[in-house]
């Protein structure tokens, strides 16, 4: 009974397995017949995935997309954008019904292991921080020590609080409430010194201040919050492309390729820039796509640094700085490997 | 034998009543001193809420700017701009701007054939009921989706705000009131797998609420679906929709159909009706007319509830405009949600006070009858 229940139980795995291996295979043929690619985004949050006055989506995840399609078809408006709320995405994803999953999702094990998706890339290092009024004159997070703090209560934020306080011994008052609102109304009324969430969170929450000028975001930043794209698990083709053309943008801004310059780049001697622009050698037959893959993606939508400044950075209203997102050779966090 | 007499006395030096003004103010405002501090009373609040409205809509109120920063001034009221600007997107939401006037022409067609069918003067109410509840629908559809004479395709995804709020609230209220009555005749039917299955139908989608239905529909049902098989988002919430108020509706109408006596029913045997002449003819139109507040609530608690729509990734109105509040950086400002807020909830009850008024009237010409 038993042994006959799990021959049929593995069957039935077998078969799924078996399915979503042969279906995923084709994503890519999938997308190029359907002649758009399906891009799952965030529902609204400020400088990630966010409709203008005109409706047009904007922000770094929904910039990601249309690289991939500029990379595809040679055109980043062959995106469907599909609004996902946070219970919907990994569904959208595993049924199909999205080819990319680019909202900003946390890259933790589970989820790469046992959600049934591929994460291919880190295309923004977030993590919690805190904010604190500018008149109280504070530099770091470690100056916080005797702070008045709200938090949401229940939530991994409140537990990386009394983390990061414990573990540099120093004292501090939880304020704690149920909702997001409250606890900022609270740090607006004055009911606490210090206000903490993930820190692209902060810069918008910020804006939303009376003065924002008033309120600083420390540097400090005490949890891992890897956001990025992925993919359906078992189509290694098709994360490759997602992979890359992400590799493309940040190695576009270490070799100072530009969307502007980047025909002038073009007719250069650089090798490396001839190869990530597809004057020299083949890179694109590796992912299935034409020599110049990565030339439409950064044409499109500009490297990394312009994609981020654009979008969260210095040329946008959050003004968050680069800090851990900044390239490798800038001290920051952003690596990807050559095109070779 | 005193009281009497005091009575005759009251009556005799009682003022002529309804002359003037003065005197309509004195019997209704004034009558005695608690009538007199309570009318005090309401006109202060009255004066108070006027006061702060007009303060903080027109007097401390931003009209002018191109972004968030012109309403960050300290005390201020509402902040305008914020609506001006992204009108467009709260009523249509992403549709493409070139083909915004598909969208306008359903809405006037849509507002021409209602106003055909449901004003009494108009006359050729067969015509504009064809129009209205067989024409117009495929006329809506292929006008909202293109894909034929050339107007090009625009997928759900693209449409939001008020036209989506419209769309899932009609859809809601139309589909959902044919299966309401057959549900409601289902289950006072004699056959027994007609009845039980409509009390289970009934039942359980009464025991769920319609988060619930529109989450399953959005997140279990592609599961269940071969890969790469989906069906469109907004046909998903539909369907929900209408099975979902269908179910509540039915009992509305059940409601009606048991105050109509038996005799009634009995009568129509005596003259050899058929079934559905007895209920089409006889006992319908007499529960359908006592039930009326009752549909009507029903469908002003659909409009309100197609706000649920946000849950699975679809952008009603309210949807829309939160959005907005919440994720576009350009517009963020202390003043921004209030005056979002306010907006949205102003159009839903214009909506749902148009219903309510219209229901109203209804009632009163179909209750002549009873009044003579």
């Amino acid at each position: 009974m038993t042994s006959r229940l799990r021959t049929g139980l593995l069957a039935v795995t077998m078969l799924a397995v078996g399915a979503s291996a042969a279906s995923a295979q084709a994503t890519l043929q999938k997308v190029r017949d359907k002649g758009e690619l399906t891009c799952g985004v965030n529902t609204g949050l400020a400088g990630f995935s966010a409709p203008d006055d005109k409706g047009n989506w904007t922000g770094l995840d929904v910039d990601v997309c249309r690289a991939v399609a500029a990379a595809i078809f040679k055109d980043p408006a062959k995106v469907k954008f599909v609004p996902l709320t946070a219970k919907e995405r990994f569904t959208a994803l595993q049924s199909g019904e999205i080819d990319v999953l680019s909202r900003n999702t946390t890259w933790t094990m589970s989820r790469d292991t046992s959600a049934g998706m591929s994460f291919t890339g880190v295309t923004y290092y977030d993590g919690q921080g805190f904010m604190v009024k500018k008149s109280l004159g504070l530099k770091s997070a470690k100056e916080l020590s005797g702070a008045s703090v709200c938090v949401q209560t229940g939530t991994t934020t409140e537990l990386n609080v009394a983390d990061y306080f414990r573990k540099n011994k120093m004292d501090y008052k939880p304020v704690v409430f149920e909702k997001l609102p409250e606890t900022l109304a609270a740090y607006n009324a004055g009911r606490c010194d210090v206000y903490t969430s993930d820190a692209s969170q902060l810069y918008a929450t910020r804006l939303t201040l009376g003065d924002p000028a008033e309120h600083v975001v420390l540097p400090d930043v005490i949890s891992k919050e890897p956001l990025g794209p992925a993919v359906r698990q078992g189509d290694a083709q098709w994360g490759n492309i997602v992979r890359w053309v992400f590799f493309a943008l940040v190695n576009a801004e270490e070799l100072g390729v530009t969307a502007k310059n980047i025909d002038e780049m073009a007719q250069g001697q650089n090798p490396e820039i001839k190869r990530l622009l597809g004057k020299e050698g083949e890179f694109g037959k590796g992912i299935g796509l034409d020599v110049d893959w990565g030339y439409q993606a950064i044409k499109s939508v500009g490297n990394y640094g312009e994609m981020f400044e654009r979008n969260v950075g210095e040329g946008s209203r959050l003004k968050i700085a680069r800090g851990q997102n900044a390239l490798w050779t800038d001290g920051g966090l952003q690596y990807a490997p050559p095109v070779r | 034998m005193s009281t009497n007499t005091n009575v005759a006395e009251q009556e005799v030096r009682r003022p002529p009543a309804g002359a003037g003004p003065v005197a309509w103010l004195h019997k209704n405002l004034f009558s005695s001193i608690p009538n007199t501090i309570l009318t005090f009373v309401g006109l202060w609040i009255s004066y108070k809420l006027i006061a702060g409205v007009v303060d903080w809509a027109i007097i401390r109120a931003v009209f002018t700017g191109s972004d968030g920063d012109a309403c960050k001034v300290p005390d201020v009221g509402a902040c305008w701009p914020f609506i001006t600007h992204k009108f467009d997107l709260f009523i249509y939401g992403r549709y493409p701007e070139a083909e915004i006037w598909r969208a306008n022409l359903t809405f006037l067609l849509g507002a021409i054939g209602l106003a055909g069918l449901m004003i009494p003067a108009v006359p050729g109410k067969p015509a504009f009921a064809v129009f209205t509840l067989l024409v117009y629908p495929i006329i809506a559809y292929y006008l909202l989706t293109g894909g034929i004479f050339g107007m090009p395709i625009v997928a759900t995804e693209r449409w939001g705000g008020l036209l989506v709020t419209l769309v899932v609230a009609v859809v809601g209220i139309v589909a959902s009131f044919p299966i309401a009555i057959l549900l409601a005749l289902g289950r006072r039917s004699k056959l027994p797998i007609v009845r039980y299955s409509s009390i289970g139908f009934i039942e359980f989608v009464r025991g769920v609420p319609l988060i619930t239905m529109l989450f399953m529909a959005s997140v279990m049902l592609p599961l269940f679906l071969p890969e790469g098989v989906t069906f469109d988002k907004l046909l998903r919430a539909l369907i929900g929709v209408a099975l979902f108020s269908g179910a509540y509706l039915a009992e509305v109408i059940r409601g009606g159909l048991q105050a109509i006596p038996r005799g009634q029913i009995e009568a129509g045997d005596a003259l050899g009706l058929s079934y559905p002449q007895k209920m089409g003819l006889i006992v319908l139109p007499q529960a359908l007319k006592l039930v009326i507040p009752g549909i009507v609530n029903s469908f002003i608690a659909l409009f309100k509830d197609t706000s649920l729509v946000l849950i699975i990734g679809l952008f009603d109105l309210l949807g829309i405009v939160q959005q907005s509040i919440s994720s576009d950086p350009k517009w963020f400002s202390p003043s921004t949600p209030t005056t979002g807020y306010v907006f949205a909830g102003f159009i839903f009850w214009i909506f749902c006070f148009g219903m309510s008024r219209y229901s109203q009237m209804i009632e009163r010409r179909l209750s002549a009858g009873d009044k003579r």
